[in-house]
């Protein structure tokens, strides 16, 4: 492949923030019709070189050609009018809008002045045929599943022509069948002469997608070579740089005594009589697709959605939960599955982000021990290994991974004896993700109850003592560990008529 | 506003110059007004501007916990004039002065509370609730004094306005009192934390515990409360409460807070912030009366340097990149 010209072609180019040199004298190659997996942990530098790429930031030095011509990409628009489109983590969609409105936002075709609609709706429901996306053009975003959306903002960086495609973490909230259609569209777009970046903590999907690989820590390319070089443990050793504990199963805890007990809860149509127990020092893992039920069993024993029927117990007695506040003060925590838009406060520091619950714990007549609320803080950052310069940095400023583990702490903190994990370890990259696994399972050695929710199978099945799998709303299927495979729940999951 | 992640240090950086950036207009202001006018930098003119910053600063203080909150609170203005109406006719009714100034910040706290539970139980916007709340007090003002201003206080009451203590005049006393107290109360207390965790994400504040509703109620009752008190050092001072007191109150609190640097979504800003803020807005008054400027034209200086001000936040703020 070394006699094209490549398409994307990266030289020496760095990017320092103050504190941080993200991105550090990177020289790179993508080519057309290929598939090029860029991997490394959070922090590595993928983001920002990225962002270099889609003109969100510039480089303080190296050049960038695009198929041999020098550019300078100096924004996003800029990006895009030489054919070059990033699909996020977190999506650019407007949800009020429609399928065919979101795609030709801002170049919408237009007679004698007017939007033709009809020929709008026409070129959108044209293209997602073509993708074999069964959606329909008229379509609110709103209505659609996230998975739908990550579809029909492919399918938009198509409608634009894109020479060069980005993709950054494409499946973290996709299931297997909707990563399948992805996969599907991926490589017809390779077929079609695009020269795509894909950017994954998921081995498998590395391996299944792409033809060249490359590999970032700590803001350098540390190696690019074709995939067939490459093993998947050699890249997860190149990434980290260091070895990993395998996260293999461990024979199972014998369970304590039960704590909490759900019977025939009731919440709308999401959940239609759901009945759990959590034991002490047992983790169960909860599976299914998006979109079963799962969250909302999640947020009902955490007060933080109106049950309509059943009944909690927890130590035993009957207990009305009608807030997070009353679940917070009976022992139970919930890590909840959108980091930025439930759990993290963004203009806050680390540390009052991971003390946040212990503000009135650590006060007295009001006024807050803060250097109390330090000290917990700084003990528990540290146990988690959580990486930051210091604890007044910005939250927003941590990669996604160690975000996660400040989230972690807030609820550790708090010493709950009932934690409430959902995707726990979504957008983390391998080496956080390996952490957050090892302390789960230490903190059920410790006597706590842990509801970990799920839709990566292995990860159900490293983790997991016991498994309940769900579906439209009910539970139906609850194995143990010995008779789990990824087969049985999936079955369960989708309903094997 | 776009976020983009790993656009890192933007936040710090913005702090940074708008805290330092509001400090270095004052000075530069105070400056150009040294040099203009021989008699802006003495003593006398120096203790006009903060007793005449006192009213909107003690207002702008419990405005700054709302718009911290990501609220807004309009009602300031109509809520004054209502509470020191009420504080006022009791007093001329002979009520004792002190019973009658616990009235009037009493009735201040609970048109504030109001506007909370209007807020948090019947889930009305802030704007609205506190628009609603604005008609609906000045309107009483009006119906009870048919239109008439009450005038003519004890001299314990006037000592609001025109005593002092220790030398201090009380309205600058009082000024200092509420932001120190303010300032313990929103950096040291857990009330204070909460307030920023519940601007900076609701939902994630709930999810954590913190009490939504009680803190927002609280934080638009000291609001009120805030608002009476002002009121009360006004009609001390000027010996008289007319039913239009306070019209427009509303305006220059959060022009205060927002040029102290505050952010309207909330979660961002602060007291020190917004006591900087009102005072360039009053020295700026002060400086254009000075020198002689149409009061006209007051008004449209006044705009053009708040406009000023956030634009240099912002240039500071975004020159991350070049």
């Amino acid at each position: 492949m070394t006699s094209a010209t490549p398409r994307l072609k990266l030289i020496n180019v760095s990017k320092t923030f103050p504190g941080v040199q993200a991105v550090k004298s990177v020289s790179l190659e993508a080519y057309s019709q290929q598939i090029l997996a860029l991997v490394g942990e959070n922090g590595a530098g993928k983001s920002t070189l990225m962002n270099i790429i889609n003109g969100v930031v510039q480089p303080d030095s190296g050049s960038i050609m695009l198929d041999g011509v020098e550019v300078r990409i100096d924004s996003p628009r800029r990006a895009q009018s030489l054919g070059i489109t990033m699909i996020h983590q977190e999506l650019a969609l407007i949800p009020e809008l429609t399928v065919g409105q979101n795609m030709f936002l801002g170049r919408e075709p237009s007679r004698g002045g007017w939007i033709d609609w009809n020929e709008l709706y026409r070129q959108t429901q044209q293209v997602l045929d073509r993708l074999g996306i069964a959606i329909s053009a008229r379509a609110k975003i709103a209505e659609l599943s996230i998975a739908e959306q990550q579809l029909v903002e492919i399918a938009r960086a198509l409608s634009y022509q894109a020479r060069l495609i980005a993709l950054d973490e494409p499946t973290s909230s996709l299931t297997d069948r909707e990563t399948e259609i992805l996969f599907r569209l991926v490589r017809q777009l390779r077929a079609e002469g695009v020269a795509l970046i894909y950017i994954s903590h998921r081995m498998e999907e590395i391996f299944a997608l792409a033809d060249r690989i490359a590999v970032m820590r700590d803001g350098e390319l540390i190696t690019a070579g074709p995939a067939s070089e490459f093993t998947p443990q050699r890249v997860v050793q190149l990434m980290v740089g260091r070895e990993l504990q395998p996260s293999a199963s461990q024979p199972a805890q014998p369970r304590g005594e039960p704590i909490l007990r759900a019977t025939n809860l009731v919440a709308g149509k999401a959940v239609r009589g759901v009945s759990l127990t959590l034991h002490r020092g047992e983790i169960v893992g909860m599976a299914g697709l998006v979109g079963a039920g799962r969250t909302n069993v999640a947020r009902l024993l955490f007060g933080a959605d109106r049950l309509d029927q059943g009944e909690i117990w927890f130590e035993g007695k009957p207990v009305s939960i009608r807030s997070p506040r009353d679940a917070i003060r009976l022992g139970i925590g919930l890590v909840t599955e959108d980091r930025k838009a439930q759990g993290l406060f963004l203009k806050q520091s680390v540390r009052n982000n991971a003390g946040a619950g212990l503000l009135e714990r650590l006060s007295r007549f009001g006024f807050v021990n803060f250097r109390a609320l330090t000290q917990q803080v700084s003990d528990l950052t540290t146990r988690l290994r959580v990486r930051t310069p210091s604890l007044n940095q910005q939250v927003r400023n941590l990669s996604g991974g160690n975000q996660q583990k400040v989230i972690i702490a807030r609820w550790l903190a708090l010493q709950p004896k009932v934690l409430i994990l959902d995707e726990p370890t979504r957008g983390v990259d391998v080496g956080a993700k390996a952490d957050i696994h090892a302390l789960i399972r230490e903190l059920a050695a410790q006597g706590m109850a842990i509801l970990m929710i799920s839709s990566e199978l292995p990860e159900i099945l490293a983790v997991s003592d016991r498994i309940l799998v769900m579906r439209e709303g009910r539970i139906t299927a609850e194995l143990n560990r010995a008779e789990a495979t990824q087969d049985r729940i999936m079955q369960a999951a989708v309903g094997q008529e | 506003m776009r976020s983009f992640p790993l656009s890192s240090d933007r936040f710090d950086r913005r702090t940074f110059g708008q805290r330092f950036g509001l400090a270095l207009i004052f000075v530069l202001l105070m400056l150009a007004l040294a040099l203009l006018s021989d008699r802006f930098l003495t003593p006398a003119n120096l203790t006009n501007i903060l007793r005449q910053t006192a009213i909107n600063g003690i207002i702008s203080a419990g405005m700054t916990l709302v718009i911290l909150t990501g609220g807004i609170d309009l009602s300031v203005g109509s809520v004054l004039a209502l509470s020191v109406t009420i504080g006022a006719a009791l007093m001329k009714q002979g009520w004792p002065v002190e019973l009658s100034v616990l009235a009037a910040l009493a009735t201040g706290a609970g048109l504030g509370c109001i506007n909370g539970v209007l807020i948090t139980l019947a889930r009305i916007p802030p704007f609205i609730a506190t628009l609603g709340m604005l008609t609906m007090a000045r309107g009483l003002t009006l119906m009870y004094t048919q239109g008439q201003p009450i005038t003519g206080f004890p001299a314990a009451f006037r000592w609001l306005g025109a005593g002092d203590i220790a030398g201090i005049p009380v309205p600058i006393a009082l000024m200092l009192l509420v932001f120190v107290a303010g300032g313990f109360l929103l950096y040291r207390t857990s009330f204070g934390m909460q307030i920023y965790l519940l601007g900076d994400n609701p939902t994630a504040a709930r999810l954590t515990g913190v009490p939504v509703n009680r803190l927002t109620v609280l934080v638009y009752t000291i609001s009120g409360f805030c608002a009476a008190l002002a009121g009360l050092i006004l009609i001390a001072r000027l010996d008289s409460a007319q039913p239009t007191i306070g019209l427009g109150y509303e305006l220059n609190a959060i022009a205060a807070v927002v040029v102290g640097g505050a952010s309207f979504s909330g979660g961002e800003g602060g007291l020190v912030g917004t006591l900087l803020g009102a005072l360039l807005i009053e020295t700026l008054n002060n400086g254009l009366n000075l020198l002689n400027v149409s009061s006209l034209w007051e008004q449209v200086v006044k705009g053009v340097v708040i406009a000023l001000a956030l634009l240099l936040y912002r240039a500071i703020g975004s020159r991350n990149s070049r």
